[in-house]
């Protein structure tokens, strides 16, 4: 099976400092791959290479086997890859159609926002993610983290992604809402999406991963797959930067 | 999967809620109401009539006209502090345009028709020029808006001043200036049509809107809250048209006008002056204006930008060109201040827009634009515009010393700024 994604051999440098030294990870469909590792271990860095934030210095994207360009978040998405921020990448004085449909907006003839159609969208969308959304016409400034978490993956779904990057898509959220995001990642994976996730908790990964990708100082570490490894030997791996001895 | 549809039966809602109007807005219009009558009542009812409604009017056009790309520019997060001297320099290039380039250069003498409409364009391009440069600095460059167009408030006004060589350029071009105010006007029976048309195309608005509503399966207000906005709609139009039509032209000028065509005035002639053309302009800009900020993809990028420039820029909005966009708005809608504003001066003189930027922010802000970003109305500002400059006109009529008028004018600044704070303090928006 050809991966949905390859990065391969990528770096890049900011000033004198080696961000992402020679890392290359692969992402298959209806897969979760986690990556982990201390704050400054470069995966946010990698993952916003892969979203066109950043521009690598060097190395290669593949998706579907073939080499793509991704220069802006733009080249991104017609990649048919989506990005789930850190810090909920919203804009908080708009209404959760807004920003649904923030840089791709319907339009009419004529060329005005078809406000009516995409709200009409939003309602349908949020219906099958969220069902106790409720607030589409208020700004999301409004809303609880929970829901302006589902906003944020409403906007991957609806435009049919079929690469899903979620930067700590729960650090924000409480117990309930991280349930909520767990099973709505289940459910994007049955769907043969292909996810990369980006946590700092060690146990959640484990539960919600195939497999996981350690970073420590820009370089990988290794690639396991999470039954193959404990929890321990993942912590390891993030704090001595060293691969588990194979136990007999 | 809950059913979504019996959920929205919703509780009481309040009769502001039914009406979905603003109910920031119902209070600078009542800010607005206690300034004019506290004002008519100190000037023992010299304020509200129709003569100096219509002044009022035409004195806040200028700054109007400039007050709603400044929403654009702060909802950005921007500033211009540069829209008084760019006002200058536009103006100083239509005045020498008409005067001198177009009638010497070209050929085509004084009182050609083409002129008055040539240097409009050219005025207006030069305003784009302006504007969209300052957008490059801001927006390409990293320069911070507050220098680029603090060094712009220096250059430009010296620009205008190099151009003109510091002299008062008059008179302009006669049709250029029916855009001023008293000299350019409707008439009675022209502003009760425009009355009219603008009644109808906004109530037409309302119920298009409502049927689009309708046809992607939303709950549209209550039939009689949508009437209810058709009829005050109907009546602040009406209302205000009425107004300026009853300001009646002195008998004097209306026999200088028969006398300047070689006729006796009928006895008993009356003339009304109606809506001033430059009352029109600023319409046409307010309304074009807010379809850009409700209904456009422009709009609807620059209020995200506003909010967010991360998640504007991760969505794959261009942030560094629509900066360009928004200064180059902001040029070309001081360039259009600028025909008014020369226009009623009937002459461009050197220190043409002094002050004007001041007047412009005040405007925005008190009309509810948040200097933070990505908060901000177009109809606000222009209410913004007005109070600002009943505030101005009314303490000089009840005779205030010109010191304590600039010293109020600054204080409602800085207090509505703090009434801003506290007010989304309250209502957490």
């Amino acid at each position: 099976m050809t991966p949905l994604v390859e990065m391969k051999d990528i770096s890049i440098a900011f000033g004198g400092v080696q961000a992402v030294n020679r890392v290359s990870i692969d992402l298959y469909p209806g897969e979760v791959v986690g990556l982990l590792g201390h704050n400054g271990a470069g995966k946010s860095t990698l993952i916003k290479i892969l979203s066109g934030a950043y521009k690598a210095d060097s190395g290669e994207i593949r998706v579907d086997g073939k080499p793509v360009s991704i220069t802006s978040p733009r080249d991104a998405r017609a990649a048919g890859i989506e990005t789930i921020y850190q810090t909920l990448a919203l804009a908080d004085n708009l209404d959760a159609t807004a920003n649904l449909f923030l840089g791709r907006e319907i339009v009419t003839g004529t060329g005005m926002l078809n406000d009516a159609k995409m709200e009409a969208e939003t309602r349908k969308i949020m219906a099958r993610l969220n069902p106790n959304f409720r607030k589409l016409q208020e700004p999301v400034s409004a809303l609880s983290g929970g829901q302006r978490q589902s906003v944020a993956i409403a906007r991957a779904v609806y435009f049919n992604a079929r690469i899903l990057i979620m930067d700590e898509p729960t650090a924000a959220l409480g117990v309930h809402e991280t349930k909520m995001v767990a099973d709505l990642i289940q459910e994007l994976k049955a769907q043969g999406l292909g996810i990369f996730l980006i946590s700092h908790d060690t146990r959640e990964m484990m539960e919600l991963c195939d497999r996981v990708s350690v970073m420590k100082n820009g370089e990988l570490i290794a690639t396991e797959r999470v039954e193959d490894v404990t929890e321990d030997d993942i912590l390891s791996m993030i704090i001595m930067g060293k691969k588990p001895e194979k136990a007999a | 999967m809950t059913d979504t549809t019996t959920a929205q039966a919703a509780p009481k809602r309040s009769l502001t809620k039914t009406l979905e109007l603003d109910t920031r807005l119902l209070g600078m219009i009542g800010a607005f109401a206690a300034v004019c009558i506290v004002f008519n009542l100190m000037t023992g009812g010299q304020f509200l009539t129709p003569r100096n409604i219509f002044n009022l009017t035409i004195q806040t056009v200028s700054v109007a006209i400039m007050a709603t790309g400044m929403v654009f520019v702060i909802v950005t997060r921007h500033i211009d502090l540069s829209v008084g001297s760019v006002l200058a320099t536009c103006s100083a290039i239509m005045a020498m345009t008409q005067t001198v380039v177009l009638p010497e250069g070209l050929g085509l003498g004084l009182g050609h028709p083409l002129t008055p409409w040539l240097t409009i364009i050219v005025g207006v391009i030069a305003g784009a020029v302006i504007g969209g440069f300052h957008g490059w600095l801001v927006g390409y460059m990293g320069i911070p808006a507050f220098i680029v167009t603090l060094g712009g408030l220096l250059v430009w006004r010296n620009i205008a001043w190099y151009i003109t060589n510091g002299q008062t350029i008059g008179p302009l071009d006669p049709t250029f200036q029916n855009f001023g105010g008293i000299g350019g006007t409707l008439g009675s029976t022209g502003s009760w049509i425009v009355a009219a048309l603008a009644t109808a195309a906004a109530v037409a608005a309302l119920f298009s809107a409502r049927r689009n509503k309708v046809a992607h399966g939303q709950t549209p207000k209550p039939l009689w809250a949508e009437l209810t906005m058709s009829g005050i709609i109907a009546a602040a139009i009406f209302g205000f048209v009425g107004i300026l039509n009853a300001y009646q032209v002195p008998e004097r000028v209306l026999e200088r006008d028969f006398a300047a065509r070689g006729e006796t005035m009928p006895d008993g002639f009356t003339a009304a002056y109606g809506l001033p053309i430059s009352v029109l302009l600023l319409a046409a800009i307010a309304i074009a204006m807010t379809v850009i900020a409700k209904r456009t993809r422009l709009g609807r990028y620059i209020f995200a930008t506003g909010g967010n420039p991360d998640a504007a820029a991760l969505s794959g909005i261009d942030t560094r060109f629509l900066t360009v966009k928004v200064f180059a708005i902001m040029g070309v809608l001081c360039a259009l201040s600028a025909v008014v504003a020369s226009a009623r001066l009937s002459f461009h003189s050197n220190d043409i827009g002094t002050l004007d930027e001041l007047r412009v922010i005040a405007a925005a802000v008190i009309g509810g634009t948040a200097l933070a970003g990505g908060i901000g109305t177009i109809h606000g500002a222009i209410l913004g515009a007005l109070i600002m400059q009943s505030l101005q006109s009314g303490m000089a009529m009840v005779g205030v010393d010109a010191p304590f008028q600039n010293i109020v004018v600054g204080a409602v600044l800085v207090l509505a700024v703090l009434i801003d704070i506290i007010y989304r303090k309250r209502t957490g928006g």
